[in-house]
């Protein structure tokens, strides 16, 4: 085990740990944030915990420039576009439906929740579908476009030459003894 | 009192784990980029994964732990059959992908850099999320 897996594997352990501390693993806590009518302040407090204690590391490590093991992976920059909008959208829809984010519904599945389960289930199939439609969209898109000087050319390449240039029957000049 | 004194300890528990990754191995602690990135790679993504093996197995070792020792934490939602939580999985599982990142990744390490998407994103997602608990309320249904 790396340094890095070590890391990681207890910084999922905390993460989980805070989750059930929190209750977060319970949907109707969450539910009980979403619902103005009669407001449970739990999340909140949960949210501002974490980004209060995150908040001097985060900038600790953009100033370092790189991190104890490593180098720093940041997203790549860019703008608020529509997958942002749209994916936060839905994701708001399938949050106050049944009151689960990925990090609770995975936590709760492997204490034995079942509906947690369902949800993961769901998660999993709504991620690889959407990576299954881009991809067959990226290849239409591809078919689509004006094809590279290379790509027009290709045929040209496979084409048998012609005796005389052919490599293979090309006669080599051999060096051996029976050379004049 | 209690339960917001855990809720408060829970989330600072949330952060530490997130900086222990940040300032550790340099990622970002954003569930649904590991999964995402697990079950279904993309082009763009980075292809090191054994650290989002590692990460989901002490996630899922803590949930474990939680069901042996303190399954009173885990209650499912009252009223929410398999139908509607798979819908909302589904739902969950697009929107955190094409968003690229949900309220670990946008909210818990996004918010803390001052990132406009993630600040752009939290504010959808609460607001969309709200707007939906209230339909439900309104329908009798939560």
């Amino acid at each position: 085990m790396t340094p890095q897996t070590l890391l990681a594997f207890v910084a999922g352990l905390l993460f989980a740990g805070g989750l059930g501390l929190a209750q977060m693993t319970r949907p109707d806590v969450v539910i009980g944030f979403l619902d103005v009518a009669d407001w449970d302040p739990r999340l909140a407090l949960v949210m501002g915990g974490a980004v209060g204690v995150h908040l001097v590391p985060t900038w600790l490590g953009l100033r370092r420039g790189r991190a104890l093991f490593g180098p720093l992976h940041l997203p790549e920059p860019s703008r608020v576009d529509w997958r942002l909008v749209l994916g936060s959208v839905l994701f708001g829809l399938g949050w106050g439906l049944a009151g689960y984010c990925p990090g609770p519904a995975l936590v709760a599945a492997a204490a034995g929740s079942l509906q947690a389960v369902w949800l993961l289930a769901g998660m999993v199939l709504g991620m690889v579908g959407l990576a299954q439609l881009e991809r067959l969209l990226s290849n239409q898109s591809a078919s689509n476009r004006i094809p590279t000087l290379r790509e027009r050319t290709a045929k040209y390449s496979s084409m048998p030459l012609g005796p005389s240039m052919s490599v293979k029957n090309r006669q080599m000049p051999s060096r051996g003894p029976e050379m004049p | 009192m209690l339960i917001f004194v855990e809720a408060l300890l829970g989330g600072m528990l949330i952060g530490l784990s997130a900086a222990i990754l940040w300032l550790g191995i340099g990622r970002i602690a954003g569930i649904s980029g590991v999964v995402g990135e697990l079950a279904a790679p993309s082009a763009a993504g980075n292809r090191h994964q054994p650290w989002r093996w590692a990460f989901l197995a002490g996630l899922l070792f803590g949930g474990l732990l939680i069901g042996v020792f303190a399954p009173e934490r885990v209650l499912p939602l009252a009223g929410a059959g398999p139908e509607r939580v798979l819908v909302a999985g589904v739902l969950v599982g697009v929107g955190t992908r094409l968003a690229n990142g949900c309220t670990s990744g946008h909210g818990v390490c996004g918010l803390p850099r001052g990132s406009t998407r993630s600040v752009v994103a939290t504010a959808l997602y609460i607001g969309v999320a709200i707007g939906v608990v209230g339909v439900m309320r309104l329908l009798g249904a939560a």
